[in-house]
Order: C-alpha cells, then sequence, then structure tokens
C-alpha cells in the first residue's frame, strides 16, 4: 500500500496536469518527489494536500510552484570536450547544409542557446542557421531571451569556452554592467524562443541537429521514449541528436534508430 | 518465521552505502571480502571533487570480485554488482528499482549526495534496505539513514572511534541511533553473511 504522502503527489500532478496541462506524470519520481518536499517547505505547507489546493485555485501560485518543479541549472559549453567534438565532427557536415534549423530543447536560462550560437558564428555558420529554444517553464525563456548573466558565473564559463576550442576572447561577447554580463543580441537575432514540452506536444520543425542536455534525466523510460520519438521525427535524414554527458540512448525503444557519431560526448546520428 | 527473528538481516533486498573523507579505503575493507556471486546489489556514493572523470569503478574493479560499475540513468539494478554514483549528480533509486540521475542543488556541498540516494532507496526498498555510513567529514547521510529507519530498512553505522574522519558517523549517531554501530572488518564480515542468507 502506498504512503499517504505518495498519494498526496500523484494527486497533486494528476492536479497540475489536469488544470495547468503541465505533464509530470512521467518525470522520474525520486526527484519531483524531494522537489515538492523542497517546495512545500517554501509554501509554509504541513501537507502535499494543502499545497494542492493552492495551487489549484491560484495560477500565480502554480507559476511558483513551477520554479521548483523544474530545474534550470546550466552553465555556457558545459561539458568542454561536448562542444569541442561538436566543432570537430558535427560542424564539418553542417557546413553542407545550405541552411540549418537547430533545436535545443529544454533550454532553460539559455546557456545552451548562447554557447551554440557563439559556437556556429565562429564557425560561420550562424547567419544561415534558425534556432528553436523551447522549453516548459516560461520564466526561464524570459531569462533565455534577456541573455544576462552573473559575471561571477561567466568567469567560469570563460574557461569552459577556451577548453571548448573557443577562438577568441569570450569578453568579446558579453558587455559587463556591474555584477552582469549582458550576452551580445545579435547571437540571438536568428533564435526563436517558444514554449514546448516535451511531455505533451508534438514536432513543429524538421531540423538537422538537435540538443537535449540533462533534460531527459528527469523523465522516466516512457517519457524518454516519447521525447526519442520527437527527436527522431523532426531531424533530417542522417540529423545529428545531442544529449548530456550522463544521458544515453541504450535503454530506449530507438537506440537503433540512431547510431554514435561521438559515443563519450553524447553525440548520435540518425541511422 | 523463526529464522527471522533470528536473523534481523533475513529479507535485505538491496545495500546503500555512504562514505565521504576516509571513504575509498574503508569501502575497499568492507567490499573486499564480498565473494564472487554475491546475491545483493550494492548502491554507494563517495563524495568525490567535482567536474573529474571518476576512475571510482575501475580502480574498485580491480579489487572485488563482483562487478562494479559507475551508476548509469535508467539503469535497472542488478542483484550481485556494485554500482558508483558518478561525479556531479545525484543518484536515486526509483519505486520501478532502476537507477535515475538529476542536478538538483548540492546537499552538504555535496552532489551526489548519500542522503538522497539513502531517502530514495528507502522508498524503494523499505524493510529490505540495509544502509550503511561511513568515515566522512560532513553531516552527509544522517537525514538519510533517518528515512531509512522509518521506512523499516536496517541502518549501520561506522564505529566513529574507528573512523578515519569521525565528523559524518557522529553526526549521524546525533541524530539517529542505528541498528548496529560496528567496525569496518565487522561490517565486511557482516556483508559477506549476507550472501548465505536465504532469499
Amino acid at each position: 500500500m502506498d504512503k499517504s504522502s505518495d498519494i498526496e503527489l500523484r494527486l497533486l500532478i494528476e492536479a497540475i496536469y489536469l488544470k495547468y496541462s503541465y505533464d509530470f506524470r512521467d518525470y522520474s519520481g525520486a526527484s519531483v518527489k524531494r522537489r515538492v518536499a523542497h517546495a512545500l517547505r517554501q509554501f509554509d505547507c504541513a501537507t502535499i494536500s494543502a499545497l494542492q489546493e493552492r495551487v489549484l485555485h491560484d495560477p500565480s501560485a502554480f507559476m511558483q510552484l513551477l520554479q521548483f518543479l523544474t530545474i534550470p541549472v546550466s552553465e555556457m559549453f558545459r561539458d568542454p570536450s561536448h562542444f569541442l567534438a561538436i566543432r570537430q565532427e558535427v560542424v564539418p557536415l553542417l557546413k553542407t547544409y545550405p541552411s540549418i534549423k537547430i533545436w535545443i530543447a529544454g533550454c532553460s536560462t539559455g546557456e545552451e542557446v548562447y554557447s551554440m550560437a557563439i559556437l556556429l558564428r565562429e564557425e560561420g555558420l550562424l547567419e544561415r542557421t534558425i534556432i528553436y529554444a523551447t522549453d516548459i517553464n516560461p520564466a526561464s525563456l524570459e531569462k533565455a531571451k534577456q541573455g544576462i548573466f552573473s559575471l561571477e558565473n561567466v568567469r567560469a564559463y570563460t574557461a569552459n569556452y577556451q577548453q571548448a576550442g573557443g577562438q577568441r576572447s569570450f569578453a568579446d561577447y558579453y558587455t559587463a554592467a556591474y555584477d552582469y554580463a549582458i550576452f551580445d543580441k545579435t547571437l540571438r537575432e536568428n533564435v526563436t524562443f517558444a514554449d514546448h514540452s516535451l511531455a505533451t506536444d508534438s514536432v513543429f520543425s524538421e531540423t538537422q541537429l538537435i540538443s537535449c542536455r540533462n533534460v531527459l534525466i528527469y523523465f522516466n523510460k516512457k517519457l524518454q521514449d516519447r521525447a526519442f520519438g520527437l527527436f527522431h521525427e523532426s531531424l533530417c535524414h542522417r540529423g545529428f541528436l545531442v544529449l548530456g554527458s550522463k544521458e544515453t540512448l541504450d535503454f530506449s525503444a530507438y537506440s537503433k534508430q540512431f547510431e554514435p557519431l561521438v559515443k563519450q560526448e553524447r553525440i548520435y546520428r540518425k541511422s | 518465521m523463526n529464522e527471522a527473528q533470528a536473523n534481523p538481516l533475513f529479507g535485505i533486498e538491496a545495500i546503500v552505502v555512504g562514505a565521504s573523507a576516509g571513504g575509498v579505503e574503508a569501502l575497499l575493507t568492507i567490499f573486499g571480502e564480498l565473494p564472487e556471486g554475491f546475491a545483493l546489489p550494492i548502491i554507494a556514493v563517495l563524495h568525490l571533487p567535482d567536474e573529474r572523470r571518476s576512475q571510482l569503478a575501475e580502480v574498485f574493479a580491480r579489487r572485488l570480485r563482483i562487478p562494479v560499475k559507475e551508476a548509469q540513468d535508467k539503469e535497472v539494478i542488478v542483484a550481485g554488482t556494485v554500482y558508483f554514483a558518478g561525479p556531479g549528480y545525484h543518484l536515486s533509486v526509483e519505486h520501478d528499482r532502476s537507477l535515475s540521475l538529476s542536478q538538483e542543488d548540492r546537499v552538504h556541498h555535496s552532489r551526489p549526495a548519500i542522503d538522497y540516494l539513502f531517502a530514495s532507496a528507502a522508498d524503494a526498498y523499505g524493510k529490505g534496505l540495509l544502509a550503511i555510513l561511513l568515515t566522512g567529514a560532513n553531516q552527509d547521510g544522517a537525514h538519510g539513514l533517518v528515512h531509512v529507519k522509518q521506512s523499516g530498512g536496517t541502518t549501520v553505522v561506522q564505529d566513529p572511534d574507528e573512523a578515519r574522519i569521525a565528523v559524518m558517523p557522529l553526526a549521524a549517531l546525533a541524530l539517529h541511533t542505528p541498528d548496529h554501530i560496528l567496525t569496518l572488518s565487522r561490517i565486511a564480515s557482516l556483508l559477506a553473511s549476507l550472501e548465505s542468507s536465504p532469499c
């Protein structure tokens, strides 16, 4: 028999889905449970049922809860060797396309988007690329659109950028103002930021490359397979799929539909 | 029934272990006697400096008689295997007894956190869980042990007198009275004895 708190958690997730159409039903349970427990303390609610009542009757409370349910942990050029491998192994093939569409799925607050845009600019591809940057969290998307990051973090990103094969001074891409780095807005001229859920929405465009990093670890296998299905459908023949350093297609129903290009860096190609 | 009463470790289905500073040596001691064909899965968090590609699984694989690997996301837990949490990600056990990774905030400055592994494994295995907390210089694992106990599992804390760094065992003992306080060699014999328990 389930514990009461497990029942309450399921009911909360169901209520959120019915009321707001955000679908966390197939997220990995252990992490969702911790995040809701964390939210309980911040909302000063004694039980998940109490939180459910607040969220059902107050959309702004739901938007607050959404900030706990999504994990905006990101950095620029995270796992530099991954970006170096994209530069060395994927870019030469991307250059053969007259125009390029890239989907960054689960872009969070945009660090991944600006990293990709900088890489493409240095490779002379940004002008003929459209980047779709999608996320379920409107607050994260808003932040991504602004392209303003804390200067302290940007110092750490500088080392990543250099290790990732960066060709210039990282400071060329932003203006420092007080404690913030404001990124060059021309980097996002060809970026479309959009609300999109891998759990409930469908494919919106054909793409040549999809980057979805540190998103799928929060999904259970069933939802991972849904996401892989969308990626497979969206990618053109021989298109590229890049995942986070701990994410793999190995346990997926789609493992046969992709082949590793640089396995260590989680770069796959549609077979 | 009598057997269950006589052996408090009857019915253990999985083992989780947490260690921090001094942990490599301690883990080598307690895993060193595990026989080939050991019947239970072992899932371990050993705190590591972040951003480093972990060699733990390789180091232990060379020294142990049972398979050792770094835990992968969505991997189904297999008996007789030792899983190590990799650096930079929390490691959890899901209800379906698979492993999952996440990047929530650090706990006690650590990612992976022992508390997260212990609490999620307690949810998945209930009374079938044996949790062991070893040497370390922070407080991680103490709350996790409480969760294990509340879910009906069995808890073991390394004897702080013997621990290389006693802070972690002492923090646990301040919060929770474990089923056993044992030296590393006693923990090693206890683990090795589990293999002969009827399943």
